[in-house]
């Protein structure tokens, strides 16, 4: 059992706690960026294995750039949804009419 | 136990704290900075997994970019300015029930002997990848690289549009 493997379980679960946990909509983005970042953190560390194709490393900045337009959009969403319900705890925000 | 593992364990634990603290802490900012630090010691890890690269995008993307955005954020949600935004915590018996869970399969799971080939300490190789990973990027990976490049245009064109038509639709009504 590797210790890199062991941080990147941690760094999962604990996402994955934030994400369901906190009532906020920017501390959901939070525990998504927390989990990209494990996924990352394992495509890396399994790239050891074969040094020369480098194709975990391509992976992980692939998964950069989709994580930058998640949270790009996931903010601005929130930003509006903040100006329009006054709050941005996802559990009062459930209907989307006028 | 040479000078690059303990590195490893020092940035591992920093990282691990971090997180850890982002679970416990109440008030958004400080998350967010709690952020900036994990990601931060995810780079250091990272090259010392021999991927420079990905390391400095790390740092340029996550810690310029998308944490700038996560502190707008909490900047502009803020309903009292001048008072830090705190949050509550809610489901914490059954959701810590199922990360433990989750946990659990998760190790059990890495610790199959055949899940993965044994692999050596980690050591600096003297293998330099940037050039590797600039002509596969334009001859190996081009389309992705293309269409990921069309997929952030279109992200971040649709993020300013949907954050700043406000005063146009209230205008209209």
């Amino acid at each position: 059992m590797e210790h890199t493997l062991l941080l990147s379980i941690l760094l999962f679960t604990v996402g994955l706690m934030t994400i369901i946990i906190k009532r906020n909509a920017i501390m959901v983005l939070i525990g998504i960026e927390l989990m990209l970042n494990a996924a990352n953190l394992n495509l890396i560390f399994f790239n050891r294995n074969n040094p020369a194709l480098l194709s975990g490393q391509f992976f992980s900045l692939f998964v950069i750039v989709v994580a930058v337009c998640e949270a790009s959009v996931g903010l601005a969403i929130v930003l509006r949804v903040y100006t329009y319900y006054q709050t941005s705890v996802p559990n009062e925000v459930s209907e989307l009419k006028d | 136990m040479n000078a690059i593992s303990i590195a490893l364990y020092g940035f591992e634990v920093v990282a691990g704290l971090s997180a850890l603290g982002i679970l416990f802490v109440k008030n958004v900012f400080h998350a967010a900075l709690l952020l900036i630090v994990c990601l931060l010691a995810l780079a250091g890890i990272f090259v010392l997994h021999n991927a420079e690269f990905i390391a400095v995008t790390q740092i340029l993307i996550y810690a310029g970019g998308v944490l700038v955005l996560i502190i707008f954020g909490v900047m502009l949600t803020t309903r009292v300015s001048g008072k830090p935004l705190v949050v509550k915590n809610q489901y914490v018996f059954s959701t810590s029930v199922i990360a433990l869970l989750l946990a659990t399969v998760l190790i059990v799971l890495f610790s199959e002997q055949h899940f993965y080939q044994p692999l050596s300490s980690p050591q600096i190789s003297s293998h330099h990848s940037i050039n590797q990973i600039g002509v596969s990027l334009m001859s190996d990976y081009a389309i992705a690289f293309e269409v990921s490049g069309i997929l952030l245009l279109a992200a971040l064109l649709g993020a300013a549009v949907t954050a700043s038509s406000l005063n146009a639709t209230r205008n209209k009504h």
